[in-house]
């Protein structure tokens, strides 16, 4: 196995991209990484690019070869090739590059996220997004994807105490950071009070609890370590990369309250990484509902299980505190359109890690983390990342 | 409710599985018609649902335990403020759905309190 860094990040503008089309976020974003990388088309090796479900979204599948093509790769005839793991298909898509890299059978190689997700009502996004649950066990007797994490959150609530409050500061914090992005979908501070007073959506979780419906596009730009330098003066080690599953309906787990695919994947990176949570600096995790972001501190090891809302509350996760968790505005903030999310996770890192994350920098950060969920768990990726 | 059971470890399954996950190809599996009756794990009270279920909101959705052991996800048939974690319900059989005006009808479980139910 060799050594693989980032060379190249672009993301676009999260939000209501309603002047854009999928492809038109694929070609905005990959012209910025490929610039930030400075490399050349003919040097890409291979493109891998996560997406949940263009087929519902825009009724477009085969978007490996669309992408390719509209990026202007076509006569090239590279390999391009769409990873689907629902709302971890980013994570799953630098995954997948990461091997091509780090197995040595490709040299350059870009991994790519994107998800065009406003141009469906959103009965029909919501429909589309419950297809990362077990459609025949939990959709077909009417669950929604909130409802399955506002199940989570109130045994989490019975079994440790977690308070209604305390979700909502997750809440507040990722808009606080995210109205520091200029990518951002949402550039407006909440208050707990917001939250508190906003529509219920799967009691106990409220509309402010939930990511948005978001268009937008990442990607990065890979390469062996022994030539990054050649790209870029600050290229982006990737120290670990690990994945893992479990059930897919959430009511065959273990523990209702416990991501086991996180902690698999945790375990497996720290392993790789030759590190412990303790020395991360910065971490972007899956926070599509506020206990998302409560279960991915505890899963990772972060803090011990059951003091996620207690750490939240007491500012641990804020920029400055033990770890600044979720500095783009996470999910929640900085938008969730849901193929290109693992991969703005690594380019916020590899902007924090740069140095270049602007007025939401974390002092000297030198190690990082993304942690990506597709459903309610039944994947989670995890990479660890460091300057 | 038909699950199934595994004649090599004992373990009882609903949904039905064709292969056991402790036993794997040594499973020995064969049908089992669950009781239906058990007790709710966790719930939420859904306000907001996808274009199939709006009709339905608010309604409740719950993780139950059966009784045999096996937890499910189904709905239960009370006003949000009847609901508990460690309610028992009982199992009741109630439209879950239809393809519009003219469709198919889809029929199903859902759950009702059942607080006498041993």
């Amino acid at each position: 196995m060799r050594a693989v860094s980032i060379i190249g990040v672009g993301c676009t503008r999260f939000g209501e991209r309603w002047d854009s089309s999928l492809r038109d976020l694929v070609v905005e974003t990959g012209i910025a990484a490929i610039e930030d990388a400075g490399v050349t088309g003919e040097t890409i090796d291979a493109l891998y690019v996560g997406n949940m479900s263009g087929g519902r979204f825009v009724e477009q599948e085969h978007i490996g070869a669309l992408i390719a093509d509209y990026a202007g790769l076509s006569s090239l005839h590279i390999p391009s090739t769409r990873v689907e793991a629902a709302c971890a298909s980013g994570g799953l898509a630098l995954r997948e590059a990461f091997l091509a890299v780090a197995s040595g059978y490709a040299d350059i190689v870009i991994a790519a996220g994107v998800e065009k997700m406003t141009d469906v009502s959103s009965g029909v996004a919501a429909d589309a997004l419950a297809a990362a649950a077990d459609r025949e066990w939990e959709c077909f007797f009417g669950a929604t994807f909130p409802a399955l994490y506002a199940m989570i959150a109130r045994l989490h609530m019975r079994k440790y105490g977690t308070t209604r409050e305390q979700l909502a500061q997750v809440a507040v914090k990722n808009h606080h950071h995210g109205h520091m992005n200029p990518i951002a979908q949402y550039h407006t501070e909440i208050s707990v009070e917001d939250v508190m007073n906003s529509p219920l959506v799967a009691d106990p979780l409220r509309v402010l609890d939930c990511s948005p419906i978001t268009d937008g596009a990442a990607a990065v730009v890979l390469a062996p370590s022994e030539i990054a330098s050649r790209y870029s003066d600050t290229p982006i080690r990737i120290l670990a990369s690990a994945q893992a599953s479990d059930s897919l309906a959430l009511h065959d787990r273990r523990d209702i309250t416990t991501l086991d695919s996180t902690v698999h994947a945790a375990k497996r990176a720290f392993s790789q990484a030759r590190l412990t949570p303790e020395e991360i600096d910065v971490a972007e995790v899956h926070d599509c509902f506020t206990i998302g972001e409560i279960l991915a501190i505890e899963d990772l090891g972060f803090f011990p299980k059951g003091e996620g809302g207690i750490a939240t509350e007491e500012g641990r996760t804020s920029i400055g505190g033990d770890v600044a968790v979720n500095t783009s505005g996470g999910l929640k903030a900085c938008g969730h359109p849901v193929g290109a999310t693992g991969i703005k996770q690594a380019c916020e890192i590899v902007l924090q890690l740069r140095g270049e994350a602007g007025k939401r920098q974390v002092d000297e950060a030198e190690i990082g983390l993304t942690h990506n969920v597709g459903g309610s768990g039944g994947t989670a990726l995890v990479h660890i990342l460091s300057r | 409710m038909i699950g199934t059971h595994c004649k090599s470890c004992g373990e009882y399954y609903f949904p039905p599985r064709t292969l056991c996950p402790n036993c794997r190809r040594t499973g020995q599996m064969e049908e089992h018609k669950f009781r239906g009756t058990g007790t709710v794990i966790t719930y939420t009270t859904i306000y907001s649902a996808t274009e199939d279920f709006e009709r339905l909101t608010p309604y409740n959705l719950a993780i139950i335990q059966l009784d045999e052991g096996p937890k499910l996800t189904g709905q239960v048939v009370c006003s949000p403020e009847n609901m508990k974690i460690g309610m028992r319900v009982r199992p009741v059989f109630r439209i879950l759905g239809k393809e519009g005006e003219r469709g198919i009808i889809y029929y199903g479980t859902k759950f009702a309190p059942a607080e006498d139910a041993p």
